[in-house]
């Protein structure tokens, strides 16, 4: 039952040879056995999540049944849920028990999936490694030794391991895509103000984006429009009318225009994986893709303005732990200040403190201009490349990782070369455009991701393309070892 | 450019963090190096190009001036380490 499509579980449902409660037994029973070699979940939901199973067959034995009624499901821990804790992956929040839904937690619901619980995740979804969380790194289904990506790797891992069909994750600089491709998924990053923001903790609120971890484009088309819609409670949601993700997904790729940006195949890229991410431009040209090269010129600025905007607008949205209204405390302040300081230094871990002081110190007075100001200017030129590019061809391709999973500590050491992990997945983020990663193929037995960039709303385009090439090939249907 | 162990100590001041003193070299050297990153931007030509606060150039939504919350005290402060009455507590700041 764990290896079928939501498609193929919602159709068991539909033909009772399943219920939803005899589904979510089997993946909390799966989660109970497998997870302790993972630690890809933070909080198991099992009472809350039979209620809702029991819940969903109701709704399918009075008729009133959707497509996804009934499907097991799982949250980044980054979305608040009304009465189970929220805690973002740190100290900070660990006591910190939401008192409301975040949008996308209240439409998954209304769309009757059932939440098996919250995934681990790097500390406020600042890392690419998912080692920074308070409750200790997750590990990679395919090498335990390895990473699964981050931030979003508790949702990758869980998913990659069958101990969910699929899960949320939150995609600031590459924390949906990085950890898809690390663990052999499909992860979408839609388009910014595509999914709401509301309830979902604030890292860096221009970049922050929620979307889907599933095994294929078809899930993810299916996850993915449960999560997506304007929201008048987020001030950045996009107020427009959200596309037929499953309905387009059989689309011919006939013509479609791919650019190969010729600055994602340079220097830094492991030459293995550059081979697995032509042999996959050739499966779209069999599929009739045209592919051309085209450059994005300023494509490496973008890790420099991230670590400009991105921990700006981190150490303003992180001014809220106070150790006053919510979250950690420390015992027994001498002052005011004192609260606030050791608050705030035993609640947040050594990589969320260095970005809260390195956006400080670009925010700070006689500063700004030097360096938030001109990150915003380069972003501009960041965000025009891709305009360029986009009046040429449809979609651009490449890889989503320089690499595959690397080993657990092997980056901990040095800040800088794990921000070079998202090298290619940072510049979307900086100019708001949707991006999916695909599975492409193995170098030594470790998943391979694809990245496909589209324009602005062509959530459903990407789908599409994700769709036709897992028709055409089997990588995103191989299983972890052990977790058959 | 490198900052000294005085301003990291001043950084975190700003922040609202206290740093032990055998972790302030750690952190020189890292933010450092983080900085020595992000210095190649200085390099690049912005002369007139608009700072892109918003991914799609998008406005503020306005909302009409509506009361549409209820009070909600208890459930919001039912998460907050210390009240009474109604009032989070804080320790003493005027003598």
């Amino acid at each position: 039952m764990h290896n079928r499509s939501i498609a193929e579980i919602a159709a068991a449902l539909d033909r009772r040879e399943v219920s939803s409660e005899e589904l979510t037994r089997h993946f909390l029973g799966r989660i109970a056995r497998l997870d302790g070699q993972l630690n890809s979940f933070v909080t198991v939901t099992g009472e809350q999540a039979l209620s809702q199973a029991r819940e969903a067959d109701r709704r399918r034995a009075a008729g009133a049944a959707g497509p996804l009624t009934g499907i097991p499901m799982a949250h980044k821990d980054i979305f608040c849920t009304l009465g189970v804790r929220t805690s973002c992956g740190s100290r900070m929040l660990d006591p910190f028990v939401a008192p409301y839904d975040a949008t996308v937690v209240e439409r998954v619901a209304a769309a009757g999936m059932v939440t098996l619980g919250k995934t681990n995740m790097d500390e406020f979804a600042m890392g690419s490694s998912s080692e920074t969380s308070f409750y200790g790194p997750v590990r990679n289904p395919w090498d335990p030794g390895r990473v699964p990506g981050g931030s979003s790797g508790g949702s990758a891992a869980a998913v990659a391991a069958r101990l969910v069909p699929v899960a949320t994750g939150t995609d600031t600089g590459g924390s949906i895509r990085q950890p898809a491709a690390l663990t052999g998924l499909t992860g979408l990053k839609p388009t910014y103000g595509r999914v709401s923001r509301y309830g979902m903790v604030a890292f860096a609120s221009s970049l922050d984006q929620g979307g889907p971890f599933a095994r294929s484009a078809e899930d993810a088309a299916w996850l993915l429009s449960a999560m997506a819609g304007f929201d008048p409670r987020d001030s950045t949601s996009l107020d427009r009318p959200v596309d037929d993700y499953v309905g387009a997904l059989e689309a011919p790729l006939d013509g479609l225009r791919v650019g190969l940006p010729k600055e994602y195949f340079g220097e830094g890229l492991d030459p293995r994986v550059s081979a697995v991410v032509e042999a996959a431009v050739r499966e779209l040209e069999g599929l009739g893709a045209r592919v051309r090269e085209v450059s994005l010129p300023n494509s490496s600025l973008a890790v420099p303005v991230y670590y400009v905007v991105a921990p700006a607008e981190c150490s303003s949205n992180l001014s809220r732990y106070d150790g006053v209204r919510y979250g950690h405390r420390c015992a027994e302040p001498k002052g005011l200040e004192d609260l606030y300081k050791r608050s705030r230094s035993e609640g947040f871990g050594a990589e969320v403190k260095r970005r809260i002081m390195i956006g400080t110190y670009a925010l700070s007075a006689g500063y700004y201009d030097a360096y938030y100001l001109k990150a915003q200017q380069v972003r501009r030129l960041i965000a025009d490349d891709f305009r360029r590019a986009f009046a040429e061809v449809d979609v651009l391709v490449g890889p989503t990782s320089p690499s595959t999973a690397f080993r657990l500590g092997e980056k901990t050491s040095d800040p800088v070369q794990m921000y070079l992990s998202d090298i290619y997945t940072i510049a979307v983020n900086l100019a708001g455009l949707p991006a999916i990663a695909l599975p492409a193929g193995f170098v030594d037995g470790l998943p391979v991701g694809l990245q496909v960039i589209g324009d602005y709303f062509s959530e459903a385009r990407l789908l599409n393309v994700g769709h036709r090439y897992q028709q055409l090939t089997d990588w995103h249907q191989r299983v972890p070892p052990g977790f058959e | 450019m490198p900052l000294s162990g005085k301003d990291v100590e001043n950084i975190a001041h700003l922040a609202r963090l206290a740093l032990a003193e055998e972790d302030i070299p750690r952190y020189v050297r890292e933010l450092s190096s983080i900085l020595n990153l992000v210095e190649q931007l200085q390099r690049v030509d912005t002369e007139g190009v608009p700072p892109m606060a918003h991914p799609l150039d998008a406005h503020q939504r306005l909302r009409p001036d509506a009361v549409t919350e209820t009070d909600q005290r208890e459930l919001f402060q039912s998460t907050a380490p210390l009240t009474e009455a109604g009032l989070y507590l804080v320790p003493r700041v005027i003598e």
